[in-house]
């Protein structure tokens, strides 16, 4: 059984902030982690290989500097890390980020089974697993709670949808994005770190890919813009209630019965 | 960087650009100023430069706008009814749709009884209900649901699509987006629309420390998807006069490769969102016992208890009741938060509520800053009096 996980490096804090006088973004530092939910998606692959033998590939779009979460990957126990890095591939959205790790996992041969995070901690829409299922045009189950069950040709998986819990079967291959806390991730390993030490991480370019028109990724590929940024809006009038804690309460409780909120 | 591009000419160095660029990828080099691997085409400097000589290269892939017209709605269902989160897409896009002289349109697939359901969308003032109704739709497979909205797209031809930010929604919409080589804005909290038909979508990002105005210009039709409770419902019409229309459905159409085993409909409870009144115990609440008086006071009001991260994560609820970025949105008609700092990834998510009281022991937390009512104390204190002033006049 072959399996893709797509895996993302994030910025390790998100706590940027905006000058709301100039309107200019306060720096956000350089430090960056592996997007945490991708975590849960690295450890449903390499659970099921450990069931169902095979190989795990790790697979990301993004800077060459990714090279250090795709190490850890190896740690953790993947067989085959690849980068998806050119400028190229700059400033891409939704859109073009799930065409061009679709176009990334032709060059791989295909797999069996993708796996995604649920979401970013950056982007955090939640799409681009979905998207690359379309743009595979493979089935896809998001938000996947429990794998209940997986054979050579097809896994059985449990999704949350709303008030609704639901098992379906979906034939390979196919795409799921899983949610956290449905396994623990493991952490890297020291002995396999050491195993792996010499272990290659593969990257890919724009002249790797089977498509080679341009307007298909980076920014001439997104369709959305950000047209600007700015803080959010602080809150309206307030009051302060005084006195004694006696005296607080009751005045509030007055207030919001006299607002006939209570 | 391949995609902006500097003007030598008219570039001055003043370096306004390397100063505002958020993630650090401007630099001084030899030859002016050279953009790293970092950049992630905000284009805050191509906007701030003075001289304007900062341009993004980009390729014009214009479609005919106006080919596309009208809102068009998806109408999730959730066990046979509704979900309420479309009156809130249909409230929003009767705001902006008159701006331009558009309609209000809605699509709605599902199983048997799907036709009925969409009688009460037209009681809203929508146009025109695109009904797809067979056995097969019952529950949502995201390979045949796309299959069947993509072929009212085509059809219909709308200029914005909106869909709910539910799991079912947020599974649905890249998918369709894709499908259209289009753009899709998630979970929007701010919508509006400009005369040449572009929506102005504004969305929380970086943990909402952030609000991004994101516009899709250059293709149709343009997806965003917002959450349950964030925008205001829309009210019912005198006379509605909207029309029903039965679309053909065919085998094709449904053909689905996921086999569903088992859906199982968990006991309808009142989810948060849909609560009236909140209280939330923050990591200022410490323990079981001070958990237990800020449920006493949820019970006593009639709501529910609710929980900032750090309590979820320390077990003293599930993330069905957490509320902020990692957990729900909610705005309910009153809110108190007892021992609640305020950080932004948790008012960001509850600054919408209609009443917001605010119980902390230190007058410097920030979460003054979103409550509309202020009790710097202690709310081992407070709490208590507040339930019992509650009970009193339950009592009376
Ligand atoms: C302020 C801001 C707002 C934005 N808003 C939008 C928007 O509304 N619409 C839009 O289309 N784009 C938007 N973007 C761009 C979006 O963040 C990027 O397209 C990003 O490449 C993918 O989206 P995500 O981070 O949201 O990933 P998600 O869709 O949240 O990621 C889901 C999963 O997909 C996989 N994945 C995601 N990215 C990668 C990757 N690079 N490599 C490998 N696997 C990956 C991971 O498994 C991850 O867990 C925005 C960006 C910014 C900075
Ligand atoms: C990407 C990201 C996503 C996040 N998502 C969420 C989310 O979904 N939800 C969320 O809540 N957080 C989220 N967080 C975490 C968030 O930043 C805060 O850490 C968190 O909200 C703080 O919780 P708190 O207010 O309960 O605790 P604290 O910040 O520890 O605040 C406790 C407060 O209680 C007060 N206090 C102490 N004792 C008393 C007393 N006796 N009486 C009255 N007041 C008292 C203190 O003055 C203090 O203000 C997220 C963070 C990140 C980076």
């Amino acid at each position: 059984m072959k399996i893709i996980v797509c895996m993302k490096q994030v910025p390790a804090g998100t706590n940027v902030e905006i000058d709301p006088e100039t309107g200019a973004m306060k720096r956000l530092s350089s430090a960056t982690r592996t997007n945490p939910y991708d975590l849960f998606a690295l450890e449903t692959a390499l659970l099921l290989k450990e069931k169902m033998g095979g190989t795990v590939t790790v697979l990301t779009m993004g800077p060459a500097q990714a090279e250090s979460m795709m190490k850890d990957a190896y740690a953790c126990g993947a067989d085959e890390a690849v980068i998806l890095s050119d400028r190229k591939f700059a400033g891409s959205d939704v859109l073009s980020t799930s065409y061009t790790l679709r176009q990334g996992i032709q060059v791989l041969g295909g797999a069996d089974l993708i796996i995604c995070g649920r979401q970013t901690t950056d982007g955090d829409t939640a799409q681009v697993g979905p998207a690359l299922a379309e743009h595979m045009h493979i089935p896809h189950a998001a938000w996947v709670t429990r794998i209940e069950e997986v054979t050579e040709k097809d896994i059985s998986v449990q999704q949350k949808l709303g008030d609704v819990t639901q098992v379906s079967r979906i034939p390979f291959p196919c795409l799921i994005t899983v949610e956290k806390d449905m396994c623990v991730p493991r952490l890297p390993s020291w002995i396999l770190k050491k195993k792996t030490a010499d272990r290659k991480v593969r990257f890919l370019s724009f002249e790797d890919l089977p498509n080679q028109d341009l307007t298909r990724y980076g920014l001439n590929g997104s369709p959305t813009a950000v047209e600007r940024m700015f803080p959010p809006e602080k809150a309206q009038k307030q009051v302060y209630l005084e006195g004694s804690t006696e005296e607080k309460t009751k005045e509030l409780f007055d207030i919001l019965v006299s607002r006939k909120i209570i | 960087m391949d995609f902006l591009n500097f003007d030598a000419e008219a570039c001055t160095l003043c370096g306004i650009c390397v100063n505002v660029c958020p993630f650090g990828a401007l630099k001084f080099e030899k030859n002016g100023i050279e953009v790293g691997e970092s950049c992630r085409m905000c284009g805050l400097c191509v906007r701030k430069c003075p001289e304007k000589a900062i341009r993004f290269e980009q390729k014009a892939n214009e479609v005919n706008k106006e080919e596309w017209r009208d809102f068009l709605i998806y109408a999730e269902q959730e066990q046979g009814k509704i979900h309420p989160v479309v009156f809130e897409l249909i409230g929003e896009a009767l705001k902006m749709a008159p701006k331009v002289g558009y309609h209000v349109n809605c699509v709605i697939a599902g199983g048997p009884g799907t036709a009925e359901n969409a009688k009460d969308l037209l009681e809203y003032g929508v146009h025109k209900v695109f009904v797809y109704e067979h056995e097969e739709l019952k529950w949502f497979r995201a390979d045949c649901y796309t299959d069947v909205i993509a072929d009212c797209i085509a059809a219909v031809k709308p200029s914005s699509v909106l869909i709910g930010g539910t799991e079912l929604g947020r599974s649905l919409a890249p998918r369709l987006a894709t499908r259209f080589h289009t753009g899709l804005t998630a979970d929007c909290t701010k919508l509006d629309i400009k005369d040449n038909t572009d929506m102005i979508q504004i969305r929380p990002a970086f943990g909402g420390n952030i609000m991004a105005q994101i516009t899709i210009s250059r293709s149709r039709p343009q997806f965003a998807t917002v959450r349950y409770r964030v925008m205001e419902k829309a009210k019912k019409v005198e006379n509605p006069d909207g029309e029903i229309i039965r679309c053909k459905m065919t085998d094709d159409m449904v053909k689905s490769s996921i086999e569903i085993l088992s859906a199982e409909v968990l006991e309808k409870k009142k989810s948060l969102e849909e609560e009236d009144i909140i209280v939330v115990a923050g990591r200022g609440a410490k323990n079981e016992t001070g958990v237990a008086l800020c449920r006493e006071l949820a019970d006593a009001l009639g709501g529910q208890l609710a929980f900032t991260r750090p309590m979820v994560e320390d077990g003293f609820g599930d993330t069905a009741h957490q509320i902020g970025l990692s957990g729900r949105t909610v705005r309910p008609k009153l809110i108190i938060t007892c021992g609640v700092s305020g950080a932004i990834q948790f008012t960001s998510c509850m600054n919408g509520s209609e009443c917001i009281v605010a119980i902390n022991n230190n007058p410097e937390a920030q979460i003054f800053n979103t409550a509309h009512y202020c009790i710097v104390d202690d709310l081992n204190q407070v709490v208590p009096k507040l339930t019992e002033l509650v009970r009193n006049r339950k009592e009376d």
